[in-house]
């Protein structure tokens, strides 16, 4: 194949606060062929793509941007675009009230002095509609198109911008098997027509059926660029690559383990999202016993916050198709969260800015928020008790603040953190999942958190670890489960356990 | 010297970082104080203060009210209709049905609580949003009020009781000659005790916690500040008739939700949904039903500030009820309530209150046109909350 690159990356660095994201990244793109990025969750894939499309604009990162042979400085994706890059998104970016070719104009109108060209705007798009073989009355309102063709209107609005690098971010993730053949083959027809595709993806099959190049990203740096006709790009040889590190010490030992019988079990939980009739969870079974840390891993979008949430008393409403839940020996049906803190579980949220906490109050009220009964005296909060409890947590799993009158919205990522688990310590309970607990944190308050569940399994809690770090999954469970696209895909005691074993289910291909 | 330079500093900081609460304190005394000037004197007088009192009533428990609803990020547009509704039914009953006086107040408190009932169920089950819900609500109630007083138009209220509510004062210690109101005078010398006890009470606290807290001095000085109003003010009712009934009725509801708010479970409840709904009912909260009660209590005092409107006026009128929406909550959002939820007292929506109706009676007491009233209304209230916006950011 020629030396002819449309894009080249040089070097690029991208710092966030406290974290190197991209770290001397090197990324070369040849014109006209399929070029697939990929790693795990967080090695900085989205990222440079991001660096790359302007979102993180010129002079926030360092390195040089080579786009047709000049260094490009975009500020906005507006300057990309105009450059012709264009990227269709996982959570795609269309208006669903909108018909497809007022979409596929969208920014871009086609007109006729100061009023748009109705009738020109429709044999464009159908004209681009061809391009992406998608049959459909361009006058349909695009939320009456299901995901794949949503997806297929999003890459014709890519077409007719002139775009001529086009970027997939896991265009397949919410596909089903047709969809995704179906796009697979769009995308060769594309390059067949002189357009690049970058294409972002966990999916292993699909990047082995379609790359000409791969390259592998680990912790923010690029570890190998695989040709497809000279090199080896079995599944194997890419799993290897993404996950080659060395774990390091990083996870205090528990000296004694105590594990008893099984606190709790999910059986046959089948889920769908009400809104878009996805199947979210198929036939999930697991359990955790007494006193036993369960890393539950995948990748995202593999349905284990989902997981979690159907079983904490469903919040959002999925529909729940099947399945058992049994609490210390009891089969339990939690309608909601209110029902399932009674009974003994807890849920540390992913998203503690988002659902976790309440950042505009100190942090005392948030540690007692889920539990106010115990501090009620004749008709009110006794604050007194109150105080002394958030103080006690404060001490025993190390809060950092000044005092607990303190905002948590003032507190870092770790400590934010901490005070969540203190709220959920606070409700006593039996089963404490951990949802991505060490999410943005940094080294130190993580160990602290690791050495809290080992305490608190010590104490006969039982912890199930929603985790997409594997070396946190492996240094930290008693045993694991790996899910993918809503199932479980495996199931492994921690001797056993590796990481290649444990990615090759996760990607499950 | 240098002691009182350090007082200084931190008078300043203290300004600085309660910016917004103490804006609507100075907000209050610098509008009075304008109006005390331009009346040549006629706003704090003995009659003018009762006056202002039992004018700023009605307003001051629906403030209370749409403080609840507002910390939870919704709003309530239909509370006018429903005040003025609920005094036209009580008035009918009472005057035209010869319902016991007791009895009609407690059926249109019972209707006033389907009706929030009703509203508060379209808000959370059916999740049509409140500014939708309460608009149609708006239209309904005022349509209902009309009707009800379609056949005797206004009705004028003799009933005796139902009067005193916004007429009344409390009454004195039988053969008092001195020429001031003993029983005021008891009662305010009481609420400035409790007020001290329970600030040194609550301060004392925060010491022994380790929380930070004012410097003695400025302590003091806002505890002086605050005996200060209130006895002045309970001199200038004494002298004349003494403490309206209006302003017992307003001070047992503004204590038992500032108790409710800051003390109860419920309360807790309400400030979570506020700042974080999603947070809230991950944690065990009842988002629906908490929020279902905020507008049920809405309307109930909807229906109090409705009886206490018709006694000022002792009677009721198909306009009663226009705009006291506007006025409850401008009252809310000066008092500090966050545009963005999650924060509010409803002991600040009554300071809110204050500035909105002084600024009522002051330009009343100059007969300035209501056109004007409502300009100047909204451009304190907009400059308020746009203060209120801006400090928030920091």
């Amino acid at each position: 194949m020629s030396d002819d690159y449309i894009l080249e990356m040089r070097n690029i660095t991208k710092v966030f606060p406290g974290v190197k994201a991209l770290d001397n990244v090197n990324f070369k793109v040849r014109r006209g062929e399929i070029h697939c990025l990929v790693g795990e969750n967080g090695a900085g894939k989205s990222t440079l793509m991001k660096v790359l499309s302007g979102v993180w604009k010129y002079g926030t990162y360092t390195g040089d941007i080579v786009y047709n042979g000049e260094v490009q400085h975009f500020k906005s994706i507006a300057d990309s675009e105009a450059k012709g890059i264009a990227i269709i998104y996982q959570e795609l970016a269309l208006f669903p009230e909108l018909s497809v070719y007022e979409n596929i104009f969208l920014g871009h109108e086609i007109m006729n002095g100061i009023a748009i060209d109705w009738n020109e705007t429709t044999v464009q798009a159908q004209k681009y509609l061809e391009k992406v073989r998608l049959k459909v009355n361009p006058a349909l309102p695009v939320k009456k198109l299901n995901t794949g063709k949503q997806q297929l209107v999003e890459i014709a609005k890519a077409l007719s911008k002139n775009c001529n690098l086009l970027i997939f971010d896991e265009p397949t993730s919410s596909l089903n098997e047709d969809d995704s053949e179906n796009l697979l083959n769009i995308m060769r027809e594309l390059k067949e027509q002189g357009i690049t595709c970058i294409m972002i993806s966990h999916k292993l099959r699909e990047v082995t059926a379609i790359a000409d190049t791969i390259t592998v990203l680990r912790d923010g740096s690029t570890i190998c660029s695989l040709d497809a006709k000279t090199d080896d790009i079995s599944e194997a040889n890419i799993i290897k690559n993404m996950v080659g590190r060395t774990i390091d010490d990083v996870y205090p030992k528990r000296l004694t383990k105590n594990i008893g019988d099984i606190m709790f079990e999910v059986k046959n939980l089948s889920a769908e999202d009400r809104s878009t009739g996805r199947q979210i969870l198929k036939d999930v079974s697991f359990n955790v016993r007494k006193g036993e840390i369960v890393g539950l891993q995948g990748l995202m979008g593999a349905g284990r916050t989902e997981c979690a949430l159907a079983v904490f008393g469903n919040p959002y409403k999925y529909k729940i198709t099947s399945g058992e839940v049994w609490l210390d020996g009891e089969k339990v049906h939690f309608k909601t969260p209110k029902q399932a803190i009674k009974k003994g579980l807890a849920y540390v949220s992913e998203d503690r800015k988002g659902n976790g906490l309440v950042l505009i109050q100190d942090v005392r009220y948030n540690t007692t928020l889920s539990n106010l009964e115990e501090l009620i005296k004749a008709l009110s909060i006794d604050e007194n008790k109150e105080i002394g409890i958030a103080n006690k947590y404060k001490e025993e799993i190390n809060i950092k603040t000044p005092t607990v009158a303190q905002k948590v919205g003032n507190l870092s990522g770790g400590n934010q953190q901490k005070v969540q688990i203190a709220k959920w310590l606070f409700s006593h309970p039996k089963v404490l999942i951990l949802d991505e607990p060490t999410r943005g944190i940094d080294v130190g308050a993580k160990y602290e958190i690791y050495s809290i569940m080992n305490e608190l399994v010590k104490q006969g809690m039982s912890i199930i670890m929603i985790s997409s770090e594997l070396p946190e999954i492996l240094g930290m469970s008693d045993r694991l489960y790996v899910m993918s696209e809503g199932k479980i895909t495996g199931e492994l005691a921690i001797e056993e356990a590796t990481e290649e074993k444990v990615m090759k289910m996760a990607i499950n291909s | 010297m240098g002691k009182n330079k350090g007082t200084f500093k931190e008078l300043i900081t203290l300004i600085k970082t309660n910016a917004t609460s103490y804006m609507m304190y100075f907000a209050l005394i610098a509008i009075m104080l304008v109006f005390q000037i331009w009346t040549n004197g006629r706003f704090f007088t003995a009659q003018n203060i009762t006056n202002l009192f039992n004018q700023a009533a009605y307003v001051a428990v629906l403030a209370i009210g749409m403080t609840l609803i507002l910390i939870l990020k919704h709003i309530d547009l239909s509370c006018g209709y429903v005040a003025g509704l609920s005094g036209a039914i009580a008035a009918i009953l009472m005057e035209k049905m010869g319902v016991n006086v007791w009895l009609s107040m407690l059926i249109v408190l019972l209707i006033a609580l389907a009706i929030g009932f009703y509203q508060g169920t379209l808000v959370t089950k059916m999740g049509i949003p409140a500014f939708i819900t309460t608009l149609a609500g708006m239209f309904i109630f005022r349509g209902l009020l009309s009707r009800s007083l379609a056949k005797h138009g206004t009705i004028i209220v003799t009933d005796p009781v139902f009067k005193a509510m916004c007429q009344g004062f409390i009454p004195d210690i039988p053969g008092n000659k001195t020429g001031v109101h003993i029983v005021t005078m008891v009662i305010a010398v009481l609420a400035v005790a409790l007020v001290i006890f329970f600030q040194i009470r609550n301060r004392k606290n925060k010491m022994k916690y380790d929380f930070p807290v004012s410097s003695t001095p400025i302590f003091v000085a806002g505890l002086v500040a605050v005996s200060i109003v209130i006895l002045f003010a309970a001199w200038m009712l004494a002298i004349d008739n003494g403490l309206p009934i209006s302003v017992c009725i307003v001070g047992v509801i503004l204590a038992a939700y500032a108790f409710m708010l800051s003390k109860t479970k419920l309360g807790r409840h309400i400030y979570g949904i506020g700042g974080n709904d999603q947070a809230a009912e991950l944690s065990g909260v009842d988002v629906k039903k908490v929020t279902l009660f905020a507008f049920c209590s809405m309307s109930v005092l909807a229906a109090v500030a409705g009886f206490l409107y018709t006694s000022r006026l002792s009677s009721a009128t198909p306009t009663a009820g226009l705009a006291f929406e506007m006025d409850a909550i401008a009252s809310s959002y000066i008092g500090g309530t966050a545009v963005s939820g999650g924060v509010g007292k409803v002991t600040n929506a009554i300071i809110g209150t204050f500035v909105i109706m002084s600024l009522t009676n002051g330009m009343n007491l100059l007969t300035i046109d209501i056109s004007y009233q409502y300009i100047v209304k909204g451009i304190i209230f907009i400059i308020a909350v746009a203060f209120d916006v801006k400090s928030r950011k920091k």
